[in-house]
C-alpha cells in the first residue's frame, strides 16, 4: 500500500536524504530548518547512520566534509545566519571536490532577521557566498513532495559531479504541511560516486575523467592521498601559481558547465501562448501560479518559468521559453537579486523585464502578483 | 468554479491551533483523498503572541498555501478577531469564542459565537483542549470533512492515553455547534 503522509517540507527533506543514501548528518539547529535535524536525529540511527549536533555551524560543515571523505553521503541543514558561517568550509568542499548537501531554509535577513518568516534573499549568497571562482549547484523545491525529490536529486548531483549541492528552500516550503506519497525503493534512481579503478599507487584523486569528474576513494579503503584547500595538482599536493592552477579551476568549472544537460531542470507552466511570463522559485512560484489562475480567468495570457535548478542559471532554456513573450516579471522575496540574472540573459532579446520585490517576511498573495502583472502590461 | 476552501485558525500561541490545522489537513488529505495544505505563522516566542494556522482544502492542486480569501475563520482572541475578519470573504463564516472575544464586529459574514473555552474548562476540565472542542464545532458547521473521518485522524494524532479525553472534547464541540 502506498505510504501517504501529511508532513512538513522539512520532514520530507529528511526522508528524502535517507532515501538518497545519506548516512551522516552534522548540524546546529536553527529556525526554520530545525525539523530536518530533529527528524534525522531519530531516523539516521535506525539505518546505521550517525547524527551529530556540533558546537556551531562552522564545525558542522567541517564534519560533513569529513563524513563524505570517509565515504558516507553527508548533509547539513541551516538557515541564513548559519549559512553565513558554513561558507568558509563550503569553499573548502568546492576546491577539494567533496560531494555533500547543504540545505538552506531561507528566512528573513540580514543577520538574525526574521527567524520564523520566509525570504529568498540568499539566492546570490548561494552562488557567490564563498570566495573564489568556484562552481556550485543549487536546487529549489516548491512543494513538500519536491523537498523529498529535490533532496534526492541534490545528493545524486553531488555524487555525480563530486561537488557540494545547496538545497535552497524557504520557510514557506520548509514549514508547510502537504500530502506526499513517499516513493518506493527503486522508484527514483540513486547515484553513487565513482570509485577509482586503478591501484592506490596509480590513483590521482584530482585527475578528471572524460566528464571532468575525478573518481573518489574513501579514506580507509587503502588509498592514501592529500587533501588541501590550497590550489593543488592531480595528486592533491599544493602548487604555486601557473598553468596547472588555471587548469584545475577550469576543470572544476567545466565539470558543471559542460554537463548542464544533466543538471538543469525547469517547470514551464502555461508558457506556450503566454504574453507575460512570471519567473519565480520556491514559495513565490506558488503565489505566482495562483496569480496565473486569476489572470487566465480574466483572459490574460500569463505563464510561469520555474527553475528547479537555479545555479547554474538556466540561460538557454529561459531565452527559448521567453522568445515569444512581451513581458517577464521576476517575483522574489527580496529587494531584487535574481532579476539581474534574468535581465542579463534576456537583455538584448527585446523582452521587457520587470520585478516584484518584497522583504516584509509575508509571502506574496496571488492577487498582489496578478495586480503587478496587470500594471506592467498596461504600460 | 474552484473547490478551494480556506480555513484560518487564529488566536494566541499555546492554544493548539497548529495541531488543530494538522488534524483538519490530515483528515482531508489522507482520509478523504482531497488535497490539503497547512501552514502557520507565529512569532519567536513559544507561548502568547499572535498565532495563526491556515488550512486549504481542495479537490484540485493547491498553489498558494496561505489563506487570503477566507471561507472559515476561527478567532479565539479579540486581537485575532479584529485582525483577520477583514480577510474573510463575503458570505464566509466567522466562528469566535463568545467569552474570549468580547466585542465581535458585524460584517459581510455569518457570525457564530460559541463558548468554546468554557466548554473545554467545564465539560472536559482542561482549557488546553479548546482546540479540539473547536475542531468539533468547525467540522459540524462547515461540513468540509466528515465527523467520522475527523475522529479517525484525531485519534491517530493525539498522544496515547488521551484518546477518550480528546474524543469527549471533539464531540462536545460537535454538539455545541448543533
Amino acid at each position: 500500500m502506498a505510504d501517504i503522509r501529511f508532513i512538513q517540507g522539512n520532514e520530507a527533506c529528511a526522508l528524502g536524504a535517507i532515501y538518497a543514501g545519506c548516512r551522516f548528518f552534522a548540524g546546529y539547529p536553527i529556525t526554520p530548518s530545525s525539523e530536518i535535524a530533529e527528524m534525522l536525529s531519530e531516523e539516521l540511527p535506525l539505518v546505521d547512520g550517525a547524527f551529530i549536533q556540533m558546537e556551531d555551524e562552522i564545525a558542522a560543515m567541517a564534519a560533513v566534509i569529513g563524513g563524505s571523505l570517509a565515504g558516507k553521503k553527508s548533509m547539513t541543514a541551516t538557515s541564513g545566519p548559519g549559512m553565513s558561517l558554513k561558507l568558509e568550509n563550503l569553499g573548502y568542499a568546492c576546491i577539494t571536490e567533496i560531494p555533500c548537501v547543504i540545505v538552506n531554509v531561507q528566512r528573513g535577513g540580514p543577520s538574525t532577521g526574521l527567524p520564523t518568516s520566509p525570504a529568498q534573499a540568499d539566492i546570490m549568497q548561494a552562488r557567490w557566498g564563498t570566495h573564489g571562482d568556484h562552481p556550485i549547484i543549487a536546487v529549489c523545491p516548491s512543494s513538500v513532495s519536491e523537498m523529498f525529490t529535490e533532496t534526492v536529486r541534490a545528493f545524486n548531483l553531488a555524487e555525480m559531479f563530486r561537488t557540494p549541492v545547496i538545497v535552497l528552500s524557504d520557510e514557506i516550503i520548509g514549514h508547510m504541511r502537504e500530502k506526499i506519497v513517499i516513493p518506493e525503493e527503486g522508484e527514483i534512481p540513486i547515484v553513487n560516486r565513482k570509485k577509482p579503478k586503478v591501484s592506490p599507487e596509480e590513483y590521482k584523486p584530482f585527475k578528471g575523467e572524460e566528464d571532468y569528474v575525478p573518481p573518489m576513494a574513501a579514506f580507509g579503503e587503502g588509498y592514501r592521498y592529500h587533501v588541501t584547500g590550497l590550489s593543488h595538482n592531480e595528486e592533491g599536493f599544493p602548487i604555486q601559481s601557473g598553468e596547472l592552477v588555471h587548469q584545475m579551476n577550469v576543470r572544476m568549472h567545466n565539470k558543471i558547465y559542460k554537463n548542464l544537460d544533466k543538471i538543469l531542470k525547469n517547470e514551464v507552466y502555461m508558457c506556450d501562448d503566454a504574453e507575460v511570463i512570471i519567473f519565480a522559485i520556491g514559495g513565490s512560484a506558488r503565489s505566482s501560479k495562483g496569480a496565473i489562475r486569476h489572470l487566465r480567468e480574466e483572459g490574460i495570457k500569463a505563464g510561469l518559468f520555474r527553475p528547479l535548478t537555479i545555479w547554474p542559471f538556466p540561460e538557454d532554456e529561459l531565452r527559448r521559453v521567453c522568445s515569444k513573450a512581451k513581458n517577464v516579471l521576476v517575483v522574489e522575496m527580496n529587494l531584487g537579486q535574481i532579476v539581474f540574472e534574468v535581465e542579463r540573459v534576456l537583455g538584448c532579446t527585446g523582452v521587457r523585464v520587470d520585478g516584484l520585490f518584497d522583504s516584509s517576511g509575508e509571502p506574496f498573495t496571488p492577487l498582489s502578483v496578478a495586480n503587478r502583472v496587470k500594471e506592467i502590461i498596461k504600460r | 468554479m474552484s473547490s478551494r476552501y480556506e480555513i484560518r485558525l487564529s488566536g494566541s500561541g499555546g492554544q493548539g491551533l497548529i495541531l488543530l490545522g494538522i488534524i483538519l489537513g490530515e483528515t482531508a488529505s489522507i482520509y478523504e483523498n482531497k488535497n490539503a495544505v497547512q501552514s502557520q505563522s507565529y512569532g519567536p516566542e513559544a507561548r502568547g503572541g499572535m498565532s495563526k494556522s491556515d488550512v486549504i482544502i481542495s479537490d484540485e492542486e493547491i498553489d498558494y498555501p496561505k489563506a487570503y480569501n477566507v471561507d472559515f475563520l476561527l478567532a479565539l482572541t479579540q486581537q485575532s478577531f479584529d485582525r483577520y475578519t477583514r480577510e474573510v470573504k463575503k458570505g464566509g463564516i466567522v466562528l469566535y469564542d463568545s467569552t474570549l472575544v468580547h466585542s465581535p464586529r458585524e460584517g459581510d459574514y455569518r457570525l457564530i459565537g460559541l463558548p468554546l473555552n468554557d466548554t473545554a474548562i467545564k465539560d472536559i476540565g482542561k482549557s488546553m483542549v479548546i482546540n479540539i472542542v473547536s475542531l468539533g464545532a468547525i467540522v459540524k458547521i462547515s461540513n468540509i470533512v466528515t465527523i467520522e473521518n475527523t475522529e479517525k485522524a484525531l485519534l491517530k494524532r493525539v498522544p496515547k492515553g488521551t484518546e477518550e479525553l480528546n474524543k469527549k472534547a471533539f464531540y462536545a464541540g460537535v454538539n455545541l455547534a448543533k
